[in-house]
């Protein structure tokens, strides 16, 4: 007899509130487990997160599990896994969802080894199949060129990392009950190998590129880190902030922070303005949501016309310096 | 230092999306004739990690990969970039794998090898992009896993490696052996030159069975995999490109701005 059950969401702590991730994740894994007719718990861990039981109860969570001690404050993947492989062990949770965010990155594929339960990262979609009550999970695949939609027939948990914004985040409701569980058990002090011995936040000057509504992206056409500084030109005339694809930040004309794409940023301005830059599907993963993508490309078979809603074909050199000079006007007048 | 890095061979993920075809029917992705198979990107930087290691601490480089028989052209790429020794992974048992099931025959392989300080593998593979590998290997063979390096060093008996993250980095330390998982962060790759790539050309890549590396059938069987693909399909994006055109191309991007003034 499997008893495995219930909808168990990994918890993320930003700036001491519930993460906008986990909101979302709390309302996908509420509806989840509403089909499954089982129950919506959740993980917090850090001594930050005691305060935030009832919190998550008002998105959706029947139980919420606390972990306070102090070594999980930070991310620690060693004592991580550590804490949530416990839990599972004690709850043994159907399903396990976590953001698709450096900690659900780096936590989920080694609890999945640790546990042999099934994973599937980066989804866009989640849902249960009537028929045989499994998860069904929809994940990009060869760069995004494809989509697959996966089960776990029988390893558990099931688990799947969730992209950031795809689902829209649960509905608080003040009113709702739920327990409050403190995670009792001491973790193994002698089992955390890793140290973590700095962590070094990069500062960008101006707008955050996640943030802002103008983002101009650039990718190899630009062809050296001087060319590559005319977007930014740009961009400062947009208020905007400026992107690279992988090959524009492997050339180091952009921090590898501003990496633009399905292994980077993903962002979604109101105005995307893709130069020399051809479109692969890994890229576009990252700025699909944009209002308005705009494409400067000598060729016109460049995928990058294929997701634009504006294009012009031909060298940026010859384009850039004249909308750059009219945004001004524009901007001025 | 002992290093073991695991690559696949890949379909070229720079094909252009228009030569991108599937077959639904059996959820698998069907090659463009004349276009060579390559390298996995993270895989490459994962053999110049190695590299450079063994550029600062000398030591051996050996390379494994599960795959066709063709799979002996990565370790022979590999080589030609400074690996030593490489061993192919191929048994019909070994097709279409999961992550766990990938897992398992690496780490059979690993233990055959023996003897390392650091076992290396890309963040996630350009096919199929699990993104789980590495985390599980080091979880079977019960070793430290950091993901995501940017930058590995090796500090006595630890590797100090510099991880990428959302706003930044961080540093992390942990005792070898131990796995790292690489991303492309960490530079290009080098360039196969000279002497190497004779090196490469002419050195025998031994191929091992599941019998050779003592993987249990159980364990490949298909039935018990962990995961399974249910549907493959190729996403339909149909956006009308309006092209702006002018009697020059400075004329063009006038009535380009025109047309976005009010966005901004
Ligand atoms: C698993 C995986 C994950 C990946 N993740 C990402 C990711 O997160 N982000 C990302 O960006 N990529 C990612 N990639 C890489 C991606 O597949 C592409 O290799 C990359 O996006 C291509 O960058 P590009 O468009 O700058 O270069 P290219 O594809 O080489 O395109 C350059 C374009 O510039 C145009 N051009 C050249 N000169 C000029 C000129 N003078 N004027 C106008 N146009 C010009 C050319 O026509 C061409 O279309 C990933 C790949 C894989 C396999």
């Amino acid at each position: 007899m499997d008893n495995h059950k219930g909808v168990l969401v990994c918890g993320e702590i930003a700036e001491g509130q519930l993460a906008p991730i986990t909101i979302e994740l709390l309302g996908v894994g509420r509806k989840l487990a509403d089909e499954l007719g089982e129950e919506l718990s959740i993980l917090l861990m850090g001594s930050k997160s005691g305060g935030l039981g009832q919190e998550a109860i008002a998105y959706g969570a029947d139980n919420v599990y606390i972990a306070e001690e102090s070594i999980l404050d930070a991310y620690n993947s060693d004592a991580y896994t550590q804490a949530a492989a416990n839990l599972c062990k004690k709850i043994v949770p159907s399903i396990m969802l976590f953001g698709h965010t450096d900690i659900g990155c780096d936590l989920s594929p080694r609890l999945n080894g640790r546990l042999g339960g099934g994973l599937a990262m980066e989804c866009m979609e989640l849902s249960i199949d009537p028929a045989t009550k499994l998860l069904v999970s929809t994940r990009p695949v060869f760069g995004g060129n494809a989509h697959a939609t996966m089960v776990s027939k029988s390893a558990r948990p099931q688990m799947a990392t969730m992209r950031a914004k795809t689902v829209p985040p649960a509905e608080r409701n003040d009113a709702r009950q739920g327990k409050v569980i403190p995670v009792e058990d001491k973790l193994d002090a002698s089992a955390i190998k890793v140290r973590v011995v700095e962590r070094i936040k990069e500062e960008v000057e101006g707008v955050k590129l996640e943030d802002a509504e103008v983002v101009v992206a650039g990718g190899r056409g630009m062809g050296t880190a001087q060319n590559f500084g005319m977007l930014r030109e740009l961009a400062h005339v947009l208020g905007g902030a400026v992107g690279g694809t992988r090959v524009a930040c492997d050339e180091g004309w952009a921090p590898a922070t501003l990496q633009i794409g399905q292994s980077g940023k993903v962002v979604s301005p109101k105005l995307y303005i893709a130069v020399g830059l051809s479109g692969a599907m890994a890229h576009i993963a990252g700025c699909l949501g944009s209002k308005c993508i705009v494409a400067i490309n000598k060729d016109k078979e460049a995928n990058i016309f294929n997701v634009a809603h504006f294009g012009i074909v031909g060298d940026w050199k010859e384009v850039l310096p004249a909308m750059t000079a009219k945004f001004k006007e524009l901007k001025a007048g | 230092m002992n290093i073991i890095v695991c690559v696949k061979q890949v379909l070229d993920p720079e094909i252009p999306p228009a030569k991108f075809k599937i077959d639904p029917e059996t959820k698998q992705v069907i090659a463009p004739s004349g276009v060579p198979p390559v390298i996995s990107v993270y895989d490459e930087r994962a053999v110049e990690a190695a590299c450079r290691l063994k550029d600062k601490h000398k030591g051996k480089i050996t390379v494994i990969s599960i795959g066709s028989e063709k799979a002996s052209d990565v370790i022979k790429h590999a080589i030609s970039m400074g690996a030593d020794d490489g061993f192919v992974l191929n048994d019909a048992a070994f097709e279409n794998l999961d992550s766990f099931g990938t897992a398992y025959v690496l780490g059979k392989a690993i233990q055959k090898i023996g003897g390392y300080d650091l076992i290396l593998c890309g963040r996630q593979a350009a096919d199929w992009g699990a993104g789980q590998v590495g985390s599980i290997l080091a979880e079977i063979l019960g070793i430290p896993v950091v993901t995501l390096a940017c930058d590995i060093e090796a500090v006595d008996q630890n590797v100090r490696v510099k991880r990428i993250v959302n706003d930044g980095y961080e540093v992390v330390e942990a005792p070898m052996p131990s796995l790292v998982t690489v991303s492309s962060e960490i530079g290009l790759p080098r360039l196969p030159a000279g002497m190497r790539l004779m090196i490469a050309r002419k050195k025998q890549i031994p191929v091992w069975k599941a019998q050779d590396i003592g993987a249990e059938a159980s364990q490949l069987d298909k039935g018990n995999a962990h995961t399974e693909i249910t549907s493959l399909t190729v996403p339909t994006r149909k956006t009308e490109c309006e092209i702006v055109t002018g009697d020059t191309l400075s004329d063009a991007a006038v009535n380009l701005v025109s047309k976005l003034a009010k966005l901004i």
